[in-house]
């Protein structure tokens, strides 16, 4: 009676879990008239390989360093090093990702993906806020609610409403309140500052783009997990609390020491929830930013389906399923580890 | 003497009532300043699916933009029905959600029944199994997932074919059994008196019988649990896959079928009428169920 879930799973699945293992070192495409071959970890060197070069500025006949027009010290090009195979195969073929100057040198960290190392990035730095901050505001929600006031059903209702609202509708309609010209929350922030706020492009910004996509991120799924903590609240017994009151606990030792005890584990759950949720983040970029710009958006999930299904580069987009698998799979065996039985 | 001390005790009380009723007021205050930022966002796209789009821009930088006053009709809806096939969206999405809501019932409640009831060897490393692909992201098997669908054969009403790209089982039967799902059924299964099957089995029914005629009558609340977040799922969540595997507009669902809002960056009444017609069915689902909703959701936090 099992058959036909298990086959199902098995098929859909499983299956595909190992395809992608054994996708990731081929050159396989979707469709091809070459014949697939075994490239071994290639893909994943794609993906992975960086350099570091340092270089020293210019200098002119007599030792000077030579300025550009802005009175900036000038480096020479890096295609010398990257274009020259003979003489620095680990350049080769390689892009610049980001630099910085010490000492009056410039070291270039250099990468053959850029872009991947960019979706890595910003996919790290989304979980690395969203997940702390997500679960602290869902947390200060439940406490707010979790309270036996007149009409408290109500705001529970409206708090949740976004989370039965579909991504894919959230991104589209922050797109207008983001947006640089008319956008609403332009329009908000001026008439509260009576004019005073200079009007930002959200999305079009490559240091406002990503921190907006969070915040949306973060009102969509918020109430999801204050539901999560709020179940987990019930869970701590009321005769905890009378002890507390009657010790004369103030309103922060009685959090501390009653209620957040009693949280651990749900506290574990919600943040790997949480994480594993930020790590697909997807339909957001795909509708708002399509990565860009400058690709300051870009996600592995995004990177994903751009090269698998856009490019149909079937063994690409496999090697970043695996490392991304490889990913959450660390994190819940972390969340196993920490929720382990203790003695 | 008594009578100056019981004004002090009344004055203490008047202060500690006035400190209550004032801390009261900072609460409401701030679930309501809270409950703003929630809601706002939301009447803003019904109420502006309603303007036209001078209207709309121009009354967004007021309390306007969050009442249906001025110019106000459906003329961005019948414009939004004109542009894209929006009807049929909505029809596939419908269709698609409905049908793996119950596949999906149906087959992960036999499977739960087979685990909790019914002894077969295996059955703990089958339940293992599906358990651990909890933690794989569809995400992470979405490519060679399209791999695989496009080179599975299919028997269907043109005939045999290899592939399954531009279908709606392409759209229905990956997502009908997901280790979630059977997990909160062997939950609830587990929970269950053991006698009924029992009693059940002596008086000679079968297996199948015992799991329609006993099981599933006594499992409502779990149903409601599973169908709700399937729902979600389903018609909410579908994007990256039919993205990948559905190109022709005949079988794209609603939130794809978004894509031919993308590039207007100036009919913004007309985009906010079409994230209404999606987004309101399920609005008004939720505010008329919206324990049950609330409860789904808790449930899923009892994994672990």
């Amino acid at each position: 009676m099992a058959g036909p879930a298990c086959f199902l799973i098995l098929l859909f699945l499983v299956v595909p879990f190992f395809m992608a293992i054994a996708f990731s070192m081929t050159n396989q495409r979707l469709i091809s008239p070459n014949p697939t071959e075994y490239v071994g970890l290639d893909n994943f060197r794609g993906l992975f390989s960086l350099a570091i070069l340092t270089i020293e500025p210019e200098k002119t006949a007599a030792g000077a360093v030579k300025l550009d027009a802005e009175g900036q010290a000038q480096f020479p090009r890096l295609r010398s090093w990257t274009r020259d195979k003979e003489n620095y195969p680990q350049y080769h073929r390689k892009r610049e990702w980001f630099h910085w100057h010490w000492n009056g040198k410039r070291t270039v960290v250099l990468a053959q993906d850029v872009v991947f190392m960019k979706a890595l990035r910003n996919t790290t730095f989304f979980v690395l806020i969203v997940a702390p901050l997500q679960s602290a505001l869902a947390l200060c929600l439940a406490l707010l609610i979790n309270r036996p006031l007149r009409g408290i059903n109500l705001f529970r209702t409206i708090y949740f409403m976004p989370v039965v609202i579909s991504m894919v509708v959230v991104s589209m309609l922050w797109r207008f309140i983001y947006d640089g010209e008319n956008g609403l929350l332009n329009a908000i922030l001026n008439s509260l500052s009576f004019g005073n706020i200079q009007t930002v492009d959200w999305l079009g910004n490559t240091t406002t783009a990503l921190p907006a996509i969070m915040a949306m991120s973060i009102w969509q799924s918020v109430g999801f997990h204050m539901v999560i903590w709020l179940s987990g609240l019930q869970t701590v017994p009321a005769t905890l609390y009378e002890a507390a009151r009657v010790e004369g606990a103030s309103r922060w030792q009685t959090f501390r020491y009653v209620t957040w005890p009693g949280l651990r584990n749900t506290a574990i759950l919600v943040m790997l929830v949480i994480t594993m949720q930020a790590f697909t983040l997807f339909p957001q970029v795909a509708i708002m930013t399509s990565g860009g710009p400058l690709d300051s958006t870009q996600s592995l999930v995004f990177q994903m389906v751009e090269r698998g299904y856009g490019k149909q580069d079937i063994s690409g987009g496999s090697a970043i399923s695996v490392f991304l698998f490889l990913f959450v799979l660390c994190i819940s065996l972390i969340q196993r580890w920490l929720t382990r039985e203790k003695l | 003497m008594y009578f100056t001390d019981s004004a002090v005790a009344d004055a203490g009380e008047v202060v500690r009532n006035t400190e209550r009723l004032l801390s009261f007021l900072w609460h409401y205050l701030l679930l309501s300043f809270i409950a703003v930022i929630f809601i706002f966002p939301i009447i803003f796209m019904i109420v502006s699916s309603l303007k036209p789009d001078l209207q709309l821009l121009t009354d967004s930088s007021s309390i306007r933009a969050f009442l249906p006053v001025g110019d106000i009709s459906l003329d961005n809806y019948r414009e939004a029905f004109q542009r894209a096939p929006i009807g049929r969206f909505i029809l596939n999405s419908i269709l698609v959600t409905a049908i793996t809501l119950v596949l999906s019932l149906f087959i992960c409640s036999l499977a739960a029944f087979s685990f909790v009831f019914i002894q077969w060897q295996g059955r703990h490393i089958a339940f293992s199994i599906i358990l651990a692909t909890y933690i794989l992201p569809f995400e992470a098997v979405a490519v060679p997932l399209l791999m695989l669908v496009n080179n599975l054969p299919w028997l269907g009403v043109h005939g045999f074919e290899w592939g399954w790209l531009n279908s709606y089982h392409v759209q229905i039967i990956p997502w009908i059994v997901k280790a979630l799902e059977i997990f909160l059924f062997v939950q609830y299964f587990k929970d269950l008196p053991k006698e009924l099957v029992e009693a059940a089995r002596v008086d000679g029914a079968s297996w199948f019988s015992i799991y329609r005629r006993v099981i599933m009558p006594l499992s409502g609340p779990v149903i409601a649990t599973v169908a709700i977040l399937k729902f979600l799922e389903m018609y909410n969540n579908q994007f990256i896959w039919p993205i990948m595997v559905v190109q022709e507009e005949t079988y794209r669902p609603i939130m794809v079928g978004l894509q031919y809002f993308f590039q207007l960056n100036t009919a913004w009444g007309e985009i906010m009428a079409y994230l209404t017609i999606i987004t309101l069915p399920v609005l008004i689902f939720y505010l008329l169920l919206q324990r049950a909703f609330i409860a789904s959701i808790a449930s899923t936090g009892v994994k672990g």
